[in-house]
This record gives C-alpha cells, sequence and structure tokens, in this order.
C-alpha cells in the first residue's frame, strides 16, 4: 500500500556529528541549553547513547499486527493489539540491512512516549500519533477498532510516527526513544524513573485557562491561529471528502444491478441476448471498481489526518510559550512590587498596600530594628528575584530561537508533505477516470452489437 | 382576445396561470387560427367512426411485414366489438405506483422539485423540437420505406385557469404533404384529456395494434404537483413522441380520429368527440370483456403464449430497469450535491496557505470543472435513457392490455363456437355471426402479430441507442474529468521540479 511521507524505508541519517556526548555539533539551528536538559534519567551526560548507533544508517518499521490478550491495571482481562517494530542497521557500502533489535509495543506505550518527548521538548513541534479512534469514516467503511483495515492504516501510522521522530533532528537523540526501539522490557518504569510526569505543567491541560499574557509575541500569536484555521479546514475537508465517498460509491454500486437484470434479460432475447451479457459483465467491473478506488483516498485522507493533529501539537508549542511568557510577566511583577515595598520601608512612605503596613498603623509602629530586618528580607528576596527573572528570561528567549527554528522546519516538511499528499489525489483521480473510460468503452461495444 | 400568460418559445416553460385572474372559458384553446382552414369538408370527413383509409374490412396478407403495412382495423364495422380498456393510463398510474412504493427512498421526487438547478438543465437540453423541420435530423424511426410526409411538433405548453378547474394545454403543429388533409399546416391546442381521448379512440379502432403510450396521469407517489415545470416538460416530451409515434405506424396514421385531433378547432374537436358509443354501451362492452378475458387465455395459440410470455419477462426486467435508472440519476444527483461544496474548502484553506496556495486553487479548479461534468452527465441521463426506458415500461403494459384484447376476440369466437356445438340456438344465425368473428379473429391475429415485429425491432434499435449514448455519456464525463486532472498535474510538476531543484544543497 502506498505510504505517506516519509517512506517505509526511508533511510536514517544523522547529522555528523562527534561519536560521543557532544550532540550539538553540526546542528546550527539549534542550540541546546546548558540549564535544562531533561532528555534522560538525569545523568547529565547527555542524551547521545554509549554505542555509535546514530552513527549508522537505520531502518524502523512497524512490520506486523497481531491480536492479544492480557490483564489491565485493575486485572480485567483484555484484548489490545500489539505492533512488531523491527530496526535495521544498514551497511553503508553494500546497502544491506541486518536486524538489530525486534520487540512488540501496544498503542498505549507510543502514547507514553509521546506524553514524554512532549513534556521534555516544549519548543519542538512533536510528531502526532495516528488516531485512536476511527474518525472521519464514510460509511460504510468500519469504524471499529479492531477491524483489519483500521488496525492496517494504524500500523503504517505508527510506522509514520516512528520516522517522523527518527528524522527529527533533535529528538532523534533522546535516550528514552532509543530505549522505545530497543529495550522491551521495563521500558515504562524506565520512562516514569526519568520523572518528567513531575515536569509536566498541569496548568497546560487545563484547556480553558486563559492567560493573560501583556505582550504576547506577536509570532505565536499568529501561529496560534494558524494552527486553529488549519485544524479547522482540514476537520472541514476530511468530512466533506468523507461524504463525497460515500455518494461516489452509490453511484458506482447502483450500477452492478444493472449486469443482474441484463443478464437475466438476455435469457429471453434471441439478437439483443449475447450484447446484453458482455454489457453487464463490464456494469459489474465498474460497480466493484470503487472499493480499490476508495481504498487508496482513505490513504490521502490519512496524510491530511496527520496534519490535522500536527496542527494540535503547533498549537502545544504555543500554549507552552504563552505559559512561559505568563511566569516571565508574573515574575517580574512580583519583582517589581518587592523592589517598591523595599523603597517604601526605606522612605517611610507607604504607598503600597501591605498587611504590615496596615496592622503597623493600626497596633502601632514598629521598631528600627526591625524595620531593618524586613528590609533585608526584602533585598534578599529581590536578589533573588532578580537572579531568576533573568534567567527566566534567558529561558525564554532560547526557548523562542529554538521554537521558531522548529517551527520553520515544520513548515517546510508540512508544505512538502502535502504538496505531495495533492498530487497523489489527482494522480488517484487520473487513475479512476481512465478505469472509467475503459470500462464504458467496453460497455458501449457491447451496447451497439445489441 | 383576452390576454394570457405568454411564454418565450425557445424554453417551454410553464408560468403558472394561478392567481393570475384572468379565467378562461373551459374550452377556448386557440388564440390563433390555423394555417389553413378546415372546412367543413375536413370536419364531414372526420365525423362518424373512425375508417383506416380505403382499407374496411380487408385483411392484408398474413405474409407482410412491417414495411407499409396497412392493417385492417376491423372495429369500424362490430357495434358489440371490444371496448378498449377503460383507462388504460389509469391503471398504468397504479402500476406505477405500486413500483415507486417498493422502492425504500422516500423523497425521489422532492430532489426534482427543490433543486433550481434542474430547471437549467432543461434549458440546454438538445431535445427540444422548435420546429417540425428540425424533427427530420431527429426522427430515427427504423426501417420503414415510406418517405416522411407528415411532422408533428408539441410545444408551448400554457396553462389555462377557470372557475372550475386548471389545466395544462399544449401547441401541436402539423406540417405535411399529404393530400387528405386540407391545407400544409396546422396550429391547434390540447389538453392531456385529449391525448387520452386520441388514445381510447385508437384502441377501440385497433384493438390488437401496439398503440403508443401515453405519460401518466401523474405521479402518485411523492409531492409533485401537475404544474411542476419539470413535470410538464417531461410530459410535453412524451406527448411529442407519442404523436410522432402514431405519424409513424403505417396503419395509425391514417387513422380519421388522429387526423381530426391533429386538425380541429377546439369546438369542432368536442363535438367531434361527441360522437361516437355512448357511455352505456362503453359499460356493457366493458363487462363482457371481462367475461371473455379468461376463456381467450385457455385457447391462445402457441405463438401468442410465447408472445405473452416475453411480454411478460420484459416487463419484469424493464421496470428494473427502469428502477436502476432512475436510482442512478438520484445517486449522481447527491454525489453532485456534496462535490459542490468539496471544491470550496480547497480555496477557504488556501487563503491561509502561502506555498500551498496554488496547488490547493489548482485541486478546487479540478473538483468544480468535474462537478460540472458530473451534471453533464446527470443531464445525458435525463435526457437520453430515463425517457426511453420509461416509455417501454409504459409500452409493457399497453402490450399487455392488447395481448388481452386479443383474448378477448377469440373467446367471443371460441363462445359462439360452443354455442352452436350444443345447438343451444338459431345455427344459421350463429354460423353466420362465426364466419364473421372468425375473419375478426384473423385479422386481430395478423394486425398483432405483423405489429409485433415492428414493435420489437423499434425496441430493440431504441435500447440499445439509448444505452449506447448513456455509455458515450459516461466515457465524455471521464475524458473531461481526465483532462482536467492531467492538466493541473502537468502544471504541478512541471513546478515541482523547478523547487526540487533549487532546493538541492
Amino acid at each position: 500500500m502506498e505510504q505517506a511521507p516519509p517512506d517505509p524505508e526511508r533511510l536514517l541519517q544523522p547529522a555528523p556529528l562527534e561519536p560521543l556526548g557532544n550532540p550539538d555539533a553540526g546542528l546550527e539551528s539549534v542550540v541546546v541549553e546548558e540549564a535544562d536538559r531533561p532528555r534522560d534519567e538525569g545523568s547529565g551526560d547527555g542524551t547521545m547513547t554509549e554505542n555509535n548507533f546514530w552513527l549508522k544508517k537505520i531502518e524502523i518499521s512497524v512490520s506486523e499486527a497481531e491480536k492479544r490478550t492480557g490483564r489491565n491495571a485493575m486485572n480485567m482481562q483484555e484484548t489490545y493489539t500489539a505492533y512488531l517494530i523491527e530496526t535495521r542497521s544498514v551497511e553503508h557500502t553494500d546497502g544491506q540491512s541486518v536486524l538489530t533489535d525486534s520487540l512488540w509495543r501496544r498503542y498505549s506505550e507510543f502514547e507514553l512516549l509521546r506524553n514524554y518527548l512532549l513534556v521534555c521538548y516544549p519548543h519542538i513541534v512533536v510528531p502526532p500519533l495516528p488516531e485512536k479512534r476511527a474518525e472521519f469514516v464514510w460509511h460504510k467503511l468500519s469504524a471499529d477498532n479492531m477491524d483489519p483495515d483500521f488496525v492496517e492504516r494504524r500500523r503504517i501510522g505508527l510506522e509514520n510516527f516512528l520516522l517522523r521522530v527518527a528524522s527529527h533532528p533533535i529528538l532523534c537523540r533522546d535516550k528514552i526513544f532509543y530505549l522505545f526501539l530497543t529495550q522491551e522490557g521495563n521500558w515504562k518504569e524506565t520512562v516514569n524513573e526519568t520523572g518528567f510526569q513531575l515536569k509536566a505543567d498541569s496548568r497546560l491541560k487545563a484547556l480553558n485557562a486563559t492567560f493573560r499574557v501583556k505582550n504576547p509575541d506577536k509570532r505565536f500569536t499568529e501561529l496560534k491561529h494558524y494552527g486553529d484555521e488549519l485544524q479547522s479546514v482540514i476537520s472541514h475537508l476530511l468530512r466533506v471528502r468523507a461524504r463525497v465517498a460515500d455518494r461516489l460509491y452509490g453511484v458506482y454500486k447502483v450500477h452492478g444491478n444493472y449486469g443482474r437484470v441484463f443478464s437475466e434479460w438476455s435469457a429471453i432475447e434471441k439478437e439483443m441476448g449475447d450484447g446484453l451479457q458482455s454489457a453487464g459483465h463490464h456494469m459489474d467491473v465498474y460497480a466493484s471498481s470503487i472499493d480499490d478506488i476508495l481504498e487508496d483516498e482513505e490513504h490521502y485522507a490519512d496524510q491530511l489526518k496527520e496534519y490535522l493533529f500536527y496542527a494540535e501539537a503547533l498549537r502545544a508549542v504555543c500554549r507552552k510559550h504563552e505559559l512561559m511568557q505568563y511566569d516571565l510577566e508574573m515574575a517580574a511583577q512580583d519583582l517589581a512590587s518587592k523592589k517598591q515595598q523595599c523603597e517604601e520601608l526605606a522612605t517611610g512612605t507607604v504607598r503600597t498596600f501591605s498587611l504590615k503596613g496596615m496592622t503597623t498603623k493600626l497596633f502601632g509602629q514598629e521598631t528600627p530594628e526591625q524595620r531593618e530586618a524586613r528590609i533585608k528580607v526584602l533585598e534578599d528576596q529581590i536578589s533573588e528575584g532578580e537572579q531568576q527573572l533573568k534567567s527566566k528570561n534567558l529561558e525564554g528567549r532560547e526557548f523562542v530561537k529554538n521554537a521558531w527554528a522548529d517551527i520553520e522546519r515544520f513548515k517546510e516538511q508540512k508544505n512538502r508533505d502535502l504538496k505531495e499528499a495533492l498530487i497523489s489525489y489527482a494522480v488517484m483521480q487520473i487513475s479512476m477516470c481512465k478505469k472509467g473510460i475503459q470500462v464504458w468503452t467496453n460497455a458501449k461495444e457491447c451496447f451497439s452489437k445489441m | 382576445m383576452s390576454p394570457r400568460p405568454a411564454l418565450a418559445p425557445t424554453v417551454p416553460r410553464l408560468r403558472s396561470g394561478r392567481g393570475a385572474g384572468a379565467g378562461l372559458a373551459g374550452e377556448a384553446q386557440d388564440a390563433r387560427e390555423p394555417m389553413g382552414t378546415l372546412g367543413e369538408a375536413g370536419l364531414a370527413a372526420a365525423a362518424g367512426r373512425a375508417r383506416t383509409l380505403g382499407m374496411e374490412g380487408e385483411c392484408p396478407a398474413p405474409s407482410a411485414r412491417s414495411s407499409g403495412l396497412p392493417a385492417g382495423g376491423a372495429g369500424a364495422e362490430s357495434p358489440g366489438g371490444d371496448a378498449p380498456l377503460p383507462g388504460s393510463s389509469g391503471s398504468s398510474a397504479l402500476l406505477q405506483a405500486e413500483v415507486l412504493d417498493l422502492d425504500e427512498d422516500e423523497d425521489d421526487l422532492e430532489v426534482f422539485s427543490k433543486d433550481a438547478s434542474l430547471m437549467d438543465m432543461n434549458s440546454f437540453s438538445p431535445m427540444m423540437p422548435t420546429s417540425p423541420l428540425s424533427m427530420i435530423n431527429q426522427v430515427k424511426f427504423e426501417d420503414e420505406p415510406d418517405v416522411k410526409d407528415l411532422f408533428i411538433t408539441v410545444d408551448e405548453p400554457e396553462s389555462h385557469v377557470t372557475t372550475i378547474e386548471t389545466f395544462v394545454t399544449y401547441r401541436i403543429i402539423t406540417k405535411t404533404s399529404r393530400g387528405e388533409f386540407d391545407s400544409s399546416e396546422f396550429e391547434v391546442r390540447r389538453r392531456y384529456q385529449d391525448f387520452l381521448w386520441l388514445k381510447e379512440k385508437l384502441e377501440e379502432a385497433h384493438p390488437t395494434l401496439i398503440i403508443p403510450p401515453l405519460p401518466e396521469k401523474f405521479i402518485v407517489k411523492g409531492m409533485v404537483e401537475r404544474f411542476n415545470d419539470d413535470f410538464i416538460e417531461t410530459r410535453r416530451k412524451a406527448l411529442h413522441k407519442f404523436l410522432n409515434r402514431i405519424a409513424d405506424h403505417p396503419t395509425l396514421t391514417f387513422n380519421e380520429d388522429f387526423k381530426v385531433f391533429l386538425t380541429a378547432q377546439a369546438w369542432e374537436l368536442s363535438s367531434h368527440k361527441k360522437q361516437g358509443p355512448g357511455l352505456l354501451s362503453r359499460v356493457g362492452q366493458t363487462v363482457r370483456a371481462v367475461a371473455f378475458s379468461m376463456r381467450g387465455v385457455k385457447s391462445r395459440p402457441e405463438e401468442f403464449m410465447e408472445m405473452n410470455n416475453f411480454i411478460e419477462l420484459f416487463s419484469q426486467k424493464i421496470n428494473l430497469i427502469d428502477k436502476i435508472s432512475q436510482r442512478i440519476y438520484k445517486e449522481e444527483r447527491e454525489y453532485f450535491d456534496e462535490m459542490k461544496e468539496y471544491g470550496p474548502i480547497h480555496i477557504l484553506w488556501s487563503a491561509s496557505e502561502e506555498d500551498l496556495a496554488d496547488t490547493l486553487k489548482g485541486v478546487a479548479g479540478c473538483i468544480d470543472r468535474c462537478c460540472k461534468a458530473t451534471e453533464k452527465r446527470m443531464s445525458g441521463l435525463s435526457e437520453a435513457l430515463l425517457p426511453v426506458v420509461h416509455e417501454y415500461v409504459l409500452y409493457s403494459e399497453m402490450l399487455m392490455g392488447v395481448m388481452k384484447r386479443r383474448d378477448q376476440i377469440q373467446a367471443e369466437l371460441d363462445s359462439k363456437v360452443e354455442a352452436l356445438t350444443s345447438k343451444k340456438a338459431d345455427t344459421d344465425l350463429l354460423t353466420e355471426e362465426i364466419g364473421k368473428l372468425e375473419d375478426k379473429v384473423e385479422c386481430a391475429n395478423n394486425a398483432l402479430k405483423a405489429d409485433w415485429e415492428r414493435w420489437k425491432q423499434n425496441m430493440e434499435n431504441d435500447l440499445k441507442s439509448a444505452f449506447t449514448d448513456m455509455a458515450e455519456e459516461s466515457i465524455r464525463y471521464y475524458e473531461q474529468c481526465l483532462a482536467t486532472w492531467e492538466s493541473f498535474l502537468t502544471s504541478q510538476t512541471g513546478h515541482h521540479l523547478e523547487e526540487a531543484s533549487e532546493d538541492q544543497f
């Protein structure tokens, strides 16, 4: 079956870099922050793995899907599908590939991997997973998760996901990702041990929470709007496409009835009999040709769906930025107010409201020693606050720079992929038209011989 | 003359006369003078029973085939003869209702009346004869060597409102070089009832000839009103076909009632109509016909048994094909409706994209063009295939009627023969009657046999044509779509190659 880009055999080529421990050489677009590198278990030695795994070209494929039964967290029996992930390393010279790793994973593990990546790489537009449940299906197609066609399409989608991660200049180096491909047992525990869930900002999950950002970054605002629009337009397109597919199915299939009736009718006709019979056969061919046509179109729909979900990833990056900005502004505000308090205490004027001030007024002045102590505390806090603000600012700037770099990368990828998808759609239409011409030309010949 | 809603001649569309206020007297249909004066001579000839030209009581040689066969209509002679099947078009409407009821779809016809774009399609219709002369190219009636000397068109439907009723009339223009016509051109207005009358008269006069079918009185299922434009247009075309089929029929074309129908003024027609068997005698005939019908079936000769079998099977199949074809039309329509929405979404998307905008607009353009091609395909279907198939559905009902009538004629003979053998009545009288009846049966059978061959030939040609046209429409449709997508692809891959070469580091 046709694979959405990237193609299944795509070889991973990491950027030319020094073998061990120096991940940032050669990748101009990324500046690795020293402060914040939560990519591994916290050992701090960088994300690169010990061996020269990434130097060789590798192929990743999700080659099989299998139904399994097991026990879930509540010790109830459940059925799920497991997917076989195979990794091959390709020898440079002769192109032969050797199977290096092979293990089974289920969808929930993919989800865990992705959540981990989302938290640890907030500035990256993380590739999306294929849909959990079948949506936008035209009604002849099954919406059942266990349906073999759905499972097959999901297998392809999962493979696509892994290839996307593997070909991302930053994500590909992540150790957890590497372990996902290579360490079957205990991988879940390893991920959880990184403590990434603690880092996850619960505020991000609060979808309704709005953050009043005083100085929003215009670019991110625009990006957010773009993400919204992309999501809205693609889902609209997918919905209408499904309806169009439905109708087209109807048109083709009804013609199949001609086949049967012509055949029956030919029995009573002497001269017309043969022509009718063979014309009927062509009507049957016509009617059944729609199945393949629509199956191909389903892959096109999957390509669009990927970008529908990518839009969500875009919005996630914007949201993280928003949060960062909000935190920054809050910190700045807090610092400013503390400074003012300090000043007031020093000069004796009270401009800002403070509880201490009030109680002082009510219950009497404080002693100069007390005041001095308070000023000292505030000064410490201010100095700390200034440090924090400085680092937050730096963090913010780094985030913006890195995020924007990835967004540019994403944009180019999106334009390439979608253009390719649209062109493949045209190719599909052309093929459908050619088939139609052939069938009807044959039918016409039969009719004219009647 | 009082003003009436006039219509543009090129588009036979109906402007409803309801509420127009101008009430018109019932039968005053003609605003215009006929091209030539009919005169009293013509009227006199039209009076009385239908007589086939110079062939009264004669039976043609049985071996005569389809070409130029003037079958003798024996109906003129026997007052106690067969009655035309009462309300045959009524029964056909009933059958139609049954067929449609089997269809699970509810809103077939709502689709027709709701959508304005369907009207637009009709104005593109090529099958819209504006003059009898243009008919020369359109008529493709088969192997008859006759040079066509009678050209008829049906157009300009107009609605008329009276205090009692509202009805539609159609303009009928006849051009002819025949001597028996007083003039070479006639223009009259007729309403559906008049067509019905004509059909009944023809059936009466030629009980075992295959009379062309009339379009149904009204469609039982659905909310289509009699004054819906599509309905009127479909009916107009069918009526046009009806008259032309009669004109092309070697015997029917010379029928006197037919001539009157084509040429008489409104008042002349009504007075002509009044001459004929009264209602009571017609009732009597009907009763006898029912009594005889069963008998006729039992003694049916072999060849007519075969014919009957064919008719039954054919009827089944053609009805199915009719249903299927209608369903295809409906599915295509729904496909078209969805497609209309599909293209614009791509345009909407292109608004938020830069690099992709061109490609998206290109796709939108292709989809829109394919949409138009679908519309054309649908219109082709409704022009070429649907009316023809439907006409043969009606024909198959007509044929069953013809078989019945033949059986009745035979049954009459058989009953007399039986009476003779049982010596129940006056032998001499019976023998004479039997002699006449035997002739009648032989004529009827021969007429039917000959007409049957002709009908079958027509049927094969018509259906073959219709299906071939359908295939052609489909080929054209796919060719158009192919061209549009291929040109899009060329434009894109051309750019694609350019971009690829730019992107190479």
